[in-house]
C-alpha cells in the first residue's frame, strides 16, 4: 500500500527534481561543446596543413550569346521562341497572381540539361 | 418449445448485452461513448491519429462485455507481492485474452524503448548541436512536470502516482507510458489518453501563453542562421550523449539508450536499411499494438473514477507550466544575448516533436513575417526529449523503490 506524501518531501523532490535535469543538460551542454570544439579543430588543422593552392587560371569569359528573335525593349530571349515566352510570362503572372504589365521580365533562357 | 426458449434465454443471458444491464455494467456503456468520442477525435479532428485511434479501439474492445480480451484482475494479481501469481507472466501466457499477452509489451517496458528508437532514427539533432544552448530551453520545460507533480501531491496522490501523471508536462507519449507502467500501473489508462490529447492540443495550448508572456518585439527577434554540423559530429553526438547521460542516470538507460541507438542508425550512413525500419517497419507495429494494449487498460471501473479527472486536469496544468517554463528561460537568453535569440523558440522546449516547434515557428512569423523559426526551435525541441527522459529517469529512481 502506497503512502501519501508529505507536501514538505514533495516540493523537496519537485525543486531537487528540477535542478537535477538542469545540471544534467548543463554537463550535457559542456561535453556536446567541447566535443564540437575537438571536431572544429581537428577539421581545421588539415587545412592549414596544406600547401597554398597554385592559383588556377583565369576562366575563359564565355562570348555573348545571341538572343533569339522576339528579344525587344527590356526583355532578352535566349535560345526561346517568342511565343514559349509570352505563355512562360502569363504562366508566372497567372501564378504570382499579379497582372502581366506590372511585372518586369529581364530575360528567359533555355536551360539545357546535360 | 421449452427447450428452444431456454437455449434462448441462455444466449441472452450469456451475452454482452444482457451484462450491460447487470450491476455496474451501465458503467461499460459510458466508456464505449468514451470511446467514441476518442475515435471521433482521432479520426475526424486528426488528434495524434495513430496512436489515439488504436487507444480508442483499446478502449471500445475492453469495455464490452464477456469479449475477455484483457483481464484487469490478472494484472492486479500480478501486481500484488502478497499473491502466488505476482510477477507471473506464465500465468498471463495460460489464461490472459489476446490483449493481456499484447500488453505484456507494455508491462515489460519493451515498446516505449522500441518507439524511441524510431523516434531516434527521425531525429535530426543538427540544430541542437549546432546551438548546444537550446539544450536549456529543452530543460526549462521541465518546469511543469514538477509543477505537477507537486500539485497532484496536494490533490491526495501518492509520491509515485504524482510522479506519473507529473511526466505528461514533458509532453512525451513513450516516456509517460513507461513511467506510468513502472510507478502508477492502474493510473496507465488516464495519464496515456491525457498525454497524447494535450500533445495533439499543443497548438491551441500554447499560443495564448506564448502572446502573454511574450512581446511583440521579443517574437519578431530574427536569429542568426545555425552553422553547418560536420557527419563525425552527427555520429560522435548519440555515442557521447548515450553514455554521458546514462552513467549520471542510470534509470535513464531503456529511453536514452534506444532514443540514441536510433540516432546513429540515422546517421551512420552505413545502416540505412536498419534506420529505415526503426522509423517505419517497427514504429507502425509497435505504435500498433501500443496504442491498443494501453486502451485495453481504460477498463469502466477503473476510468470512471475521480482520479481521471484530476488526472486530465493536471496534465493541463503540466502543460501549460512547461510552456511557461521554456519561455522564461527564454526570454532569459533573449536578455543575455541582447535580443539575438527569439524567447519563443522556449516554449518548443516542452518534446512534442515537431509540432511544438511549428507553434514557435507560426507565431514567430505572425509578429514578422520574414522570420523564420522553425530549424531554431527544433534544437529545443529535441533537447526537450532528452530533458523530459531525464525528469522521468530521477522520478523513477526516486519512486522506483
Amino acid at each position: 500500500m502506497a503512502i501519501k506524501m508529505n507536501v514538505g518531501e514533495a516540493l523537496i523532490d519537485a525543486v531537487m527534481g528540477y535542478a537535477i535535469v538542469f545540471l544534467g543538460i548543463a554537463l550535457l551542454v559542456l561535453v556536446v561543446a567541447l566535443v564540437g570544439k575537438a571536431m572544429t579543430a581537428k577539421a581545421a588543422k588539415p587545412l592549414q596543413a596544406a600547401p597554398a593552392p597554385v592559383p588556377a587560371p583565369a576562366p575563359v569569359q564565355e562570348p555573348p550569346r545571341p538572343t533569339a528573335p522576339g528579344a525587344a525593349g527590356d526583355l532578352k530571349l535566349y535560345d526561346t521562341p517568342d511565343r514559349d515566352a509570352a505563355m512562360i510570362m502569363a504562366i508566372v503572372a497567372d501564378e504570382l497572381k499579379i497582372p502581366i504589365n506590372e511585372l518586369r521580365f529581364i530575360s528567359i533562357r533555355e536551360v539545357h540539361r546535360k | 418449445m421449452d427447450k428452444i426458449l431456454e437455449t434462448l434465454k441462455g444466449l441472452w443471458t450469456d451475452s454482452g448485452f444482457n451484462l450491460f444491464f447487470v450491476g455496474d455494467g451501465w458503467k461499460s456503456l459510458v466508456m464505449i461513448a468514451v470511446a467514441c468520442v476518442l475515435l471521433y477525435l482521432g479520426i475526424k479532428k486528426k488528434f495524434e491519429p495513430l496512436l489515439l485511434v488504436g487507444i480508442a479501439f483499446g478502449c471500445l474492445l475492453t469495455n464490452l462485455p464477456g469479449a475477455g480480451l484483457y483481464h484487469m484482475e490478472l494484472w492486479d494479481e500480478f501486481l500484488n507481492e502478497s499473491s502466488p501469481y505476482f510477477h507471473s507472466y506464465g500465468r498471463i501466457l495460460r489464461e490472459g485474452g489476446l490483449i493481456d499477452i499484447l500488453y505484456i509489451g507494455v508491462k515489460a517496458g519493451v515498446y516505449p524503448s522500441l518507439i524511441f528508437i524510431g523516434v531516434g532514427a527521425m531525429t535530426d539533432f543538427g540544430p541542437l548541436i549546432a546551438n548546444p544552448k537550446s539544450f536549456f530551453l529543452g530543460a526549462a520545460a521541465q518546469f511543469g512536470v514538477f509543477f505537477a507533480f507537486f500539485g497532484a501531491v496536494l490533490l491526495g496522490f501518492t509520491g509515485p502516482e504524482a510522479a506519473s501523471i507529473g511526466i505528461i508536462g514533458g509532453a512525451d507519449g513513450p516516456t509517460s507510458i513507461l513511467t506510468a507502467t513502472l510507478l502508477a500501473p492502474a493510473l496507465l489508462g488516464p495519464i496515456a489518453i491525457a498525454a497524447y490529447s494535450y500533445m495533439a492540443l499543443i497548438p491551441m495550448i500554447q499560443p495564448p501563453i506564448m502572446r502573454l508572456l511574450t512581446t511583440e518585439k521579443e517574437r519578431a527577434v530574427k536569429m542568426e542562421q545555425l552553422r553547418e554540423v560536420s557527419k563525425t559530429e552527427k555520429i560522435v553526438f548519440p555515442i557521447v550523449v548515450a553514455a554521458f547521460v546514462i552513467l549520471l542516470l542510470p534509470s535513464t538507460a531503456p529511453l536514452i539508450g534506444c532514443l540514441m541507438f536510433g540516432n546513429l542508425l540515422r546517421e551512420t550512413g552505413v545502416t540505412e536499411r536498419l534506420s529505415d525500419v526503426a522509423q517505419n517497419a517497427l514504429m507502425n507495429i509497435v505504435t500498433l499494438f501500443l496504442g491498443i494494449s494501453v486502451g485495453a487498460t481504460t477498463v469502466a471501473s477503473r476510468f470512471l473514477t475521480l482520479e481521471t479527472l484530476k488526472i486530465v486536469a493536471l496534465g493541463l496544468i503540466a502543460f501549460c507550466f512547461s510552456t511557461i517554463g521554456g519561455l522564461l528561460v527564454g526570454k532569459l537568453m533573449y536578455k543575455l544575448s541582447g535580443g539575438k535569440i527569439n524567447p519563443l523558440i522556449g516554449a518548443a522546449g516542452v518534446s512534442a516533436v515537431p509540432m511544438a516547434a511549428r507553434v514557435a515557428q507560426v507565431e514567430g512569423q505572425k509578429a514578422n513575417l520574414s522570420n523564420f523559426l522553425l530549424m531554431h526551435a527544433m534544437g529545443p525541441n529535441v533537447a526537450g526529449v532528452i530533458g523530459s527522459a531525464i525528469a522521468a529517469g530521477f522520478l523513477i529512481k526516486v519512486f522506483g523503490a
